[in-house]
């Protein structure tokens, strides 16, 4: 196949995806067994851009950083703080008195309307992502000196401070401390409303922003640039004698990198009713480095699959083993809270025996399809020769 | 005489208090190939290293093409230390960082091969074209580059054409042979466009016959490309082959230099390195 077809059977089955996704959301009723679906499928949309972009620092660059909860984190307060209605400021800030009076959706939604607030939500996203990168350039200035573990500590440090610093009370005004910020615009923000009839578009939403993120970061491991990077990962003195700046393309894939866990964090928020700093721990990282590491150091796609099969298991089909009743075998003295996370520990490692370097290794999807074909072609020509033997 | 493409002025690199490099000075002109040799340990890869960026020399000053690269004198902790000479004849600080220094035209490679191991053949040399694409990381991620892009794209095919690699570009860098491996990481430096060449143990694990290839082909460099050539070696026939010019280092010092048959006959280097290396000749 040319690149061209190759491309056209990209676009065509994303198409395909989204108008699933946009169906099933008109079918599903939120009260349905089956809505666990589309809140499971935000979630992972969610996970699958910030693993993707923790894979363009780790898997292609070659750095090993652990701020990503840290970069979520900024990312989902820059989001909620500028989409909270003013109206709504005394309530969410009740123990502060407000210091920011703006909302991206408000004030582009009383100039133009509906797609006004559709803009000012957009241009909330991106600011949040912007200020994650800024903060990831400031850290950079020291950390980006050190070294595979080094790095790690000092990036972990790093997040840890900002979680600490968003809940000190003398940043209430801005931050609300310690308490939960709320009534920003969320995923139900999503739909069209023609006449009667309300079209859903909530999980259509968030995998739409997911892909556009994650194509983003696609097109960037593919330019020049991109090869630049992988050149830092496969032996940094070569890549400065090669004539690389090697501090500030670090920099650069830091700062992207941050970037979209920026826009993550927010959309994290989007699918959350609150956004609250203490939820942002390093086990929010830990898990997203799971799912690189899970999904193969260096695979955009290997993480996105990862990241579906991590929130699907963990969020849905592996529910039943918390709460007494599992494929239809009841048993609630060994079903009991915590049996999930020993079930969900021995698959993870089933994995990492079995795929050693995680489900695709650091190829992509195409080529792992295309084996794979390839080998059913084989299979099947096989087939058809023994079928013919016995007549000839 | 015009300016030498490459000078080194007192060369001094000492770490804590081993002297690797002595108060080293010498000059490459224009179009010449040139070696530096001897023994193990003699601090030829130091030199090297000097040039290139990788380490601040102790003292001592690097000129390519009559403008300092590189300069520094004995500071801090250094100034007590110090065992060189001229103490106080460099003042300045002039440090580079080896891309910087590449980007003048100063390309090398490596002694223990350094490439881009799980890269293909064609994105390794198309890495080298990176430094001097007009583009940004917009341009590049939304494919507005995409002249730029061509361009290079171009550059390496025929640049891998030339260099008898093109048949290979699409094999992944470490599953290449060991000769193979070399002429790679030649033709990758090339792509960064130098004007000096600074080849470390081209030769080292080649047979006798893949040297004397090796031999024929950096003088076909230095003639289709209009290269100076700074080569480290261990193989005398090779060196004494090629070079216009020889160097030779022992514990940090130059003990001699000049022709290949002057070198030859020095009796401080048949003391120091061809004495005992009529057993380790090759």
């Amino acid at each position: 196949m040319t690149k061209k077809t190759h491309r056209l059977t990209a676009a065509a089955l994303l198409a395909l995806m989204f108008a699933m996704i946009i169906v099933l959301e008109q079918i599903i009723k939120p009260t349905d067994a089956a809505a666990m679906l589309l809140t499971v499928l935000k979630k992972s949309s969610v996970y699958a851009l910030v693993a993707v972009s923790m894979n363009l620092l780790n898997g292609f660059t070659g750095l090993f950083s652990l701020g990503q909860a840290g970069f979520m984190l900024l990312g989902a307060y820059t989001y909620a703080i500028f989409t909270i209605p003013l109206a709504d400021r005394e309530f969410v800030y009740q123990y502060y008195d407000c210091v920011v009076h703006f909302s991206f959706p408000e004030a582009l939604g009383s100039i133009m309307g509906g797609f006004g607030a559709l803009l000012g939500v957009a241009l909330a996203v991106i600011l949040a992502g912007l200020v994650a990168a800024a903060a990831a350039w400031l850290i950079g200035l020291p950390v980006l000196r050190l070294k595979s573990d080094y790095l790690a500590i000092a990036t972990l440090g790093f997040a840890e401070i900002i979680r600490a610093v968003f809940q000190w009370g003398k940043l209430g005004p801005v931050t609300n401390a310690a308490n939960p910020l709320k009534n920003y615009v969320r995923l139900n923000f999503f739909r069209l409303s023609i006449g009667d009839t309300t079209i859903n578009l909530s999980a259509f939403a968030s995998v739409m922003m997911a892909t556009l993120c994650i194509g983003a970061i696609v097109l960037l491991v593919n330019s020049s640039y991109g090869r630049a990077f992988k050149a830092i990962r496969e032996d940094e003195i070569a890549a400065e004698a090669m004539g690389l700046n090697l501090y500030r393309l670090k920099q650069l894939a830091f700062c992207i990198s941050s970037f979209f866990a920026g826009i993550g964090g927010a959309m994290l928020a989007m699918f959350a009713n609150t956004v609250q700093a203490n939820n942002f721990k390093a086990a929010m990282t830990y898990e997203i480095l799971l799912i690189v590491v899970l999904g193969g150091i260096g695979s955009i796609s290997g993480s996105c699959i990862s990241a579906l099969l991590f929130i699907f298991s963990s969020e849905w089909w592996l529910r039943g083993l918390d709460s007494g009743r599992f494929l239809g075998i009841a048993a609630p003295s060994v079903f009991r809270n915590g049996f999930r996370l020993v079930v969900f520990s021995l698959i993870i490692m089933a994995v990492v025996l079995f795929f050693r370097r995680g489900i695709m290794g650091d190829k992509e999807l195409p080529y792992a399809a295309g084996r794979l074909w390839g080998r059913l072609r084989a299979f099947l020509a096989k087939a058809d020769r023994k079928a013919g033997e016995p007549n000839g | 005489m015009a300016e030498a493409v490459l000078r080194l002025e007192d060369v001094t690199m000492q770490f804590g208090g081993v002297v690797a490099v002595n108060d080293l000075s010498l000059e490459v002109n224009e179009g010449e190939i040139v070696a530096l040799i001897g023994p193990n340990g003699a601090g030829k890869t130091t030199a090297f290293n000097c040039i290139t960026g990788v380490y601040e020399p102790t003292n001592g000053r690097v000129l390519f093409h009559g403008e300092a690269i590189v300069e520094g004198y004995p500071q801090g902790r250094m100034r007590a230390q110090y065992k060189g000479e001229n103490l106080g004849k460099y003042a300045n600080t002039i440090r580079y960082t080896p891309d910087r220094i590449t980007r003048r035209g100063i390309a090398r490679t490596f002694q223990n091969i350094r490439l881009f191991k799980a890269l293909t053949v064609f994105e390794n040399v198309l890495i080298a074209k990176h430094m001097r694409a007009r583009q940004n990381v917009f341009s590049a991620a939304l494919r507005l580059n995409a002249k730029e892009e061509r361009r290079m794209r171009d550059e390496v095919k025929l640049l891998l054409d030339a260099q008898n690699l093109a048949h290979l570009k699409d094999h992944v860098a470490s599953s290449l042979p060991y000769g193979l491996q070399r002429r790679l990481e030649i033709a990758r430096a090339l792509a960064t466009g130098p004007s000096l060449l600074l080849l470390d143990e081209p030769a080292a694990g080649m047979n006798p016959q893949e040297t004397q290839e090796l031999a024929a082909f950096i003088q076909e460099l230095r003639e289709e490309y209009k290269l100076t050539i700074f080569l480290i070696e261990h193989h005398m026939d090779l060196v004494m082959k090629i070079s216009d010019r020889v160097y030779v280092l022992d514990f940090g010092n130059l003990i001699s230099h000049g022709t290949p048959d002057h070198v030859q006959s020095d009796p401080r280097v048949i003391e120091a390195y061809l004495g005992v290396a009529d057993d380790a000749e090759d």
